[in-house]
């Protein structure tokens, strides 16, 4: 059981981690810290780091939770801890 | 029909509905009354969070702030949506399994400790006390703009309104009163912005519109960012879209003050023990994706409303004779919303950078040569004439998007709705922090379930008063809720929280240590630099993004006394082993 469990909590903090690095890149990076040389690509009627900033960031938070619903809940399955 | 009898109407009519949900969900014991009996689907509980979450300064203000910002209204964007990730991923599912009514419960448990207990409780009655003030002078406000009554009038009909269905039904009461509230808001806020959309680009949706081209006037054809950029060079100002310009935020701040708010969102009690409510931890994961869905509609139209408010106010007004302004100018110039000083002495109105006058319009009672409300105030030696307040850019949307008179109510009953539904999710954290945590768990452990009961209602009796007085009354800390909620919540629960479920050795003396920490560094610094006027000192770092540092400081000083004291009990550490697997969720209970 406690090897198990420590195989899914790693697998747990795995995907916190990848998550949590788009999430930072998206808004950090793209949003702020690159919006400058960013700016100077227009994608259809937006300069690209301001649409990261203003919508496109948001967008991608919505993505990693429900990405994050989705594979902890077959982690969940496949370690058998889920609720029954 | 005339605005005013249309906007009686839609209030009427969301008031009633919500009274009427709030009588059939009333309830008679804690468990419904503090986590609405943990039974709240979570479509449900994303909609409710989404409006507890959405206040009267994010359906009113925020807009209007991003078309006064360009680029750095992102700060707001990202800050306000961003903490939902960081919430999802890192707190929700555990405090769910975890399974009780409040933050200081997970506080007091985890850290095993009366004093850690007491400590998250005045932090979350601070916390909340000042941001429900906030909303209370908001729906005063609404009360006074839309229905011509006193704002201190508006206030105390909002007090009554939160009361009934706060102590009839409590959380559940709150939960499915929310519920109402997200749809009138966010119905009303989406329709004047798609309003606004289809009339400059044709394309009703707005964050496609956004960007488009515009279908006429002098730049038709252009994108409509492109044309908003434009006009701004032409008047010698930085452009929309520039980011960390001369005179504006630079990056330092920016990243400060959107982590301090992400962080922040992540940390407020009202937001947190929403995800108490729902039946599982599964349910609370995917609530907080609907939450955020719910949340992202208005956050990516608001930045569009911004991005049109600003086009048709410099395309409509600037250099346009005041004869000649737009019906919307001129009804709103009656409010004292807008004004206009002829500084050339030429009838014709220029809006550029900066203050035409010091301070908020007195209006003088007087007319000027060109029929405009003269005011007193002292002039600036800039060129701008206009004074806009930043609320009329949402205030005004309906008007500026031609829709007919019933959006115009429709607006006013979604500015009350989302005030409404974020001072009712406060005042409960406020009464459970005080009726649950303090006295059932350490004042009266053997308190009986109607003697508990009494006591939440009349907890919140207390609380609408003292909100309703600090939104007629309001202090000078109740103007810097974005630096005190936020820098507070940042700095004391995020880190402790955290700490909690992701290690299990981080032990009493550490969390006490480190909350103290957090917040008495964040709490003067804020002092300090927002009110005995002394300069960021701390690298420049704004009083408003200070949180960041609070929080850090908190984590430090956390790890480092638990690394010399004594580690937690056994039992302790089976806690937190225990949170980490959903399995055996039961009901949130109350011991």
């Amino acid at each position: 059981m406690s090897k198990r469990f420590d195989e899914y909590w790693k697998k747990n903090l795995t995907l916190i981690g990848v998550l949590l690095a788009i999430w930072a890149f998206v808004s950090y990076g793209l949003g702020i810290f690159l919006v400058q040389p960013l700016n100077n690509f227009w994608i259809a009627g937006f300069p690209l780091g301001f649409w990261f900033a203003q919508q496109g960031s948001i967008y991608v938070f919505v993505i990693l939770i429900l990405v994050y619903c989705v594979l902890m809940n077959k982690l969940d399955r496949e370690y058998d801890v889920d609720e029954q | 029909m005339s605005i005013l009898a249309w906007t009686y109407i839609m209030v009427i009519l969301s008031f009633g509905l919500y009274i009427f949900i709030a009588w059939r969900s009333r309830v008679q014991e804690t468990k419904g009354f503090y986590v609405a009996g943990s039974s709240v689907p979570p479509l449900a509980n994303g909609m409710a969070t989404a409006a507890d979450w959405m206040s009267a300064a994010s359906f009113i203000s925020m807009a209007g702030l991003v078309s006064f910002m360009g680029y750095a209204g992102t700060v707001y964007l990202m800050g306000w949506t961003g903490g939902y990730v960081l919430l999802a991923l890192l707190l929700a599912p555990y405090l769910r399994k975890f399974g009780k009514f409040t933050v200081p419960d997970f506080v007091g448990d985890r850290y095993y400790s009366s004093t850690a207990r007491i400590v998250a409780l005045i932090c979350a009655i601070f916390i909340s006390l000042t941001y429900v003030a906030g909303q209370m002078r908001g729906a005063g406000i609404v009360f006074s703009r839309f229905l011509e009554v006193e704002v201190s009038t508006g206030v105390v009909i909002g007090m009554a309104v939160v009361f009934f269905y706060a102590a009839l039904g409590g959380m559940k009461g709150i939960t499915w009163t929310q519920v109402a509230q997200y749809c009138v808001l966010i119905v009303a806020f989406i329709l004047a912005a798609a309003a606004i959309s289809f009339k400059l680009t044709g394309m009703p949706i707005p964050q496609i519109g956004f960007g488009s081209s515009l279908i006429e006037g002098e730049r038709a054809g252009q994108y409509v960012l492109q044309a908003i950029d434009g006009i701004h060079e032409d008047l010698g100002l930085h452009r929309y879209t520039e980011a960390f310009h001369p005179g504006g935020m630079g990056m330092l701040s920016v990243v400060s003050i959107t982590l301090a708010l992400m962080v922040g969102t992540a940390g407020l009690p009202h937001v947190i023990i929403r995800f108490f409510t729902v039946p599982s931890v599964k349910a609370a994961r995917i609530s907080a994706f609907w939450a955020l869905l719910f949340i992202a509609l208005l956050y990516t139209t608001a930045p569009t409303v911004a991005g049109f408010a600003r086009y048709n106010m410099i395309d409509t007004i600037n250099d346009t004779p005041y004869t000649e302004a737009p019906s919307w100018f001129k009804n709103w110039e009656q409010t004292g919303l807008v004004a206009w000083v002829d500084k050339a002495g030429d009838g014709i109105i220029r809006f550029r950078d900066g203050d035409p006058f010091v301070g908020s319009p007195n209006l003088t009672g007087e007319r000027g040569e060109y029929g405009e409300r003269l005011v007193s105030n002292e002039l600036t030696d800039n060129d701008n004439e206009l004074y806009i307040d930043r609320d009329i850019i949402v205030l005004a949307s309906p008007e500026m998007g031609n829709l007919p008179a019933w959006m115009v109510g429709l607006v006013a009953a979604g500015g009350l709705a989302a005030a409404l539904s974020t001072a009712s999710g406060l005042l409960i954290v406020i009464a459970s922090s005080i009726s649950h945590d303090l006295y059932y768990r350490i004042l009266n452990p053997q308190a009986t379930e109607r003697q508990r009961m009494a006591v939440g209602r009349i907890m919140i009796a207390i609380a609408v008063l003292i909100a309703g007085y600090f939104g007629i009354n309001p202090p000078g800390f109740v103007a810097e809720v974005v630096a005190f909620a936020f820098g507070l919540a940042a700095s004391s629960f995020f880190p402790i929280i955290i700490l909690g479920i992701f290690t299990t050795w981080v032990n009493r003396e550490g969390a006490i240590a480190g909350m103290i920490a957090g917040i008495s560094f964040t709490m003067m610094y804020i002092i300090q630099t927002k009110f005995m006027g002394m300069d960021p000192w701390f690298f420049g770092i704004v009083p408003e993004g200070i949180g960041t540092v609070g929080m850090l400081i908190n984590a430090a000083v956390t790890l480092t006394v638990s690394s010399f004291t004594k580690s937690p009990p056994a039992h302790i550490r089976e806690l937190v082993q225990n949170v980490r697997t959903p399995r055996g969720s039961g009901e949130a209970s109350g011991h």
